[in-house]
């Protein structure tokens, strides 16, 4: 059953990488959260009134700036980031992995997926 | 509250979604959204965003294991993204223009009426033959059973499924939680998979469906690094747990806590729906 060895090899790497973006997001939220802790466990926790975060935390870029300056806060974002680019690379190595099997129906199909996927994000603004 | 307190208790409220979530192929938002508003006091807004998290986090987490040891179906999945994200735009679109209390109240009764479907309709999985169309598109497979070995199945009716997918994914677009209710459903009453098939991958499914709408809630502001953090960390722990206990579990008690958790689900969307609070 040539078929079936490929869907294994396909179900194996599709496991690695969520393995590895679910690793990697929670050492860097790991990373961030310790510090957190430590300067902020005494303060008063209040998520009573929404606020909406500051525009730092609201773009990709903006995180990424402050993480690079050590904010606690800004590496948690970064790994919660990461953790939400998850399923996208999932679907990135679906498509690669078909087009190396030249499946060309399901290309189609990821690449449907990817279309309908970025579309949202960038019509959301 | 302290911040020590309060991450401590989301942590391990989180852990408890998470593995709800990953047994039931729902995600836990169901779990979390009414810890963090009613348990916490957290403002609905900075909840509906942590959850969406947390959904990724408990589809991300379970399904390393689920696709590893053959129980989501990955060409499945992925066929029906393409309806599940269709739909979610579709929904987004229609949310600004349509009364959401009156869709979370429907929603909340189909959600009643298709669960008491479910109980009437299974059983029948795994005595199909291959559907042509099915065939074609690749959907056929097989996973572990519990007796040990390989079982096959034959997915039915799949445009039918597919058209269910689009509705799935409208409602998480309109009412940001509950897609992963219908996708079990509808694999598991309409394309009749095996039960272990339906909610993993369900369960690998709505980790795509969460992020289509991630960029919004993250542009308007409602994902909190200090509530998202400790959330995710939970959510991971937790969903680990539940892909662990899956495996070894009976169909029938995996089914009776889905039912358990959607009928909670229904009434909460009703009453939501009542009261205006959607």
């Amino acid at each position: 059953m040539i078929a079936s060895r490929k869907e294994r090899r396909l179900a194996r790497e599709v496991g690695g990488i969520l393995r590895l973006g679910v690793i990697v997001s929670s050492a860097v939220i790991v990373l961030g959260l310790v510090p957190f802790l430590a300067r902020e466990s005494a303060r008063h926790a209040d998520f009573h009134e929404f606020r909406g975060e500051p525009a730092a935390f609201r773009t990709v870029p903006g995180v990424f700036a402050d993480a690079m300056k050590a904010d606690p806060r800004g590496i948690m974002q970064l790994g919660v980031l990461l953790l939400v680019a998850t399923p996208f690379a999932r679907v990135i190595l679906c498509l690669v992995e078909f087009a190396h099997a030249r499946d060309r129906l399901y290309v189609g199909v990821a690449l449907l997926v990817l279309l309908a996927l970025s579309w949202g994000l960038l019509g959301s603004g | 509250m302290s911040v020590l307190a309060f991450t401590a208790l989301l942590f391990s409220g989180s852990a408890a979604a998470g593995l709800v979530g990953a047994l039931t192929g729902l995600g836990g938002g169901v779990v979390l959204v009414p810890l963090l508003t009613l348990g916490l006091g957290v403002d609905i807004k900075y909840a509906i965003g942590t959850a969406l998290v947390a959904v990724i986090a408990t589809s991300s987490g379970a399904a390393a294991a689920y696709v590893r040891e053959g129980f989501s179906n990955v060409r499945i999945g992925l066929f029906f993204e393409i309806a599940t994200t269709i739909g979610a735009l579709l929904g987004a679109f229609l949310a600004s223009r349509t009364p959401t209390s009156a869709i979370a109240v429907t929603f909340g009764a189909v959600l009643l009426g298709s669960t008491a479907f479910s109980w009437k309709g299974h059983g029948a999985a795994g005595v199909q033959s291959p559907d042509p169309l099915a065939t074609r598109l690749g959907l056929n497979g097989s996973f572990p059973s519990l007796a040990g070995g390989e079982q096959a199945y034959f997915p039915q009716r799949v445009p039918l499924a597919w058209l269910l997918m689009v509705v799935a994914g409208a409602a998480s677009g309109l009412l940001g939680i509950g897609s992963g209710a219908l996708k079990v459903l509808s694999m598991d009453t309409v394309l009749k998979l095996p039960y272990k098939v339906s909610t993993t991958t369900s369960n690998f499914m709505i980790g795509v469906t969460a992020a289509a709408s991630a960029g919004v809630y993250l542009s308007r502001g409602y994902v909190d690094p200090a509530l998202a953090a400790p959330a995710v960390l939970g959510v991971l722990a937790g969903s680990a747990a539940g892909a662990r206990i899956l495996t070894a579990a009976r169909s029938n008690v995996l089914r009776l806590v889905f039912t358990a958790v959607v009928l909670v689900m229904g009434i909460q969307m009703i009453v939501q729906g009542l009261r205006g609070a959607v």
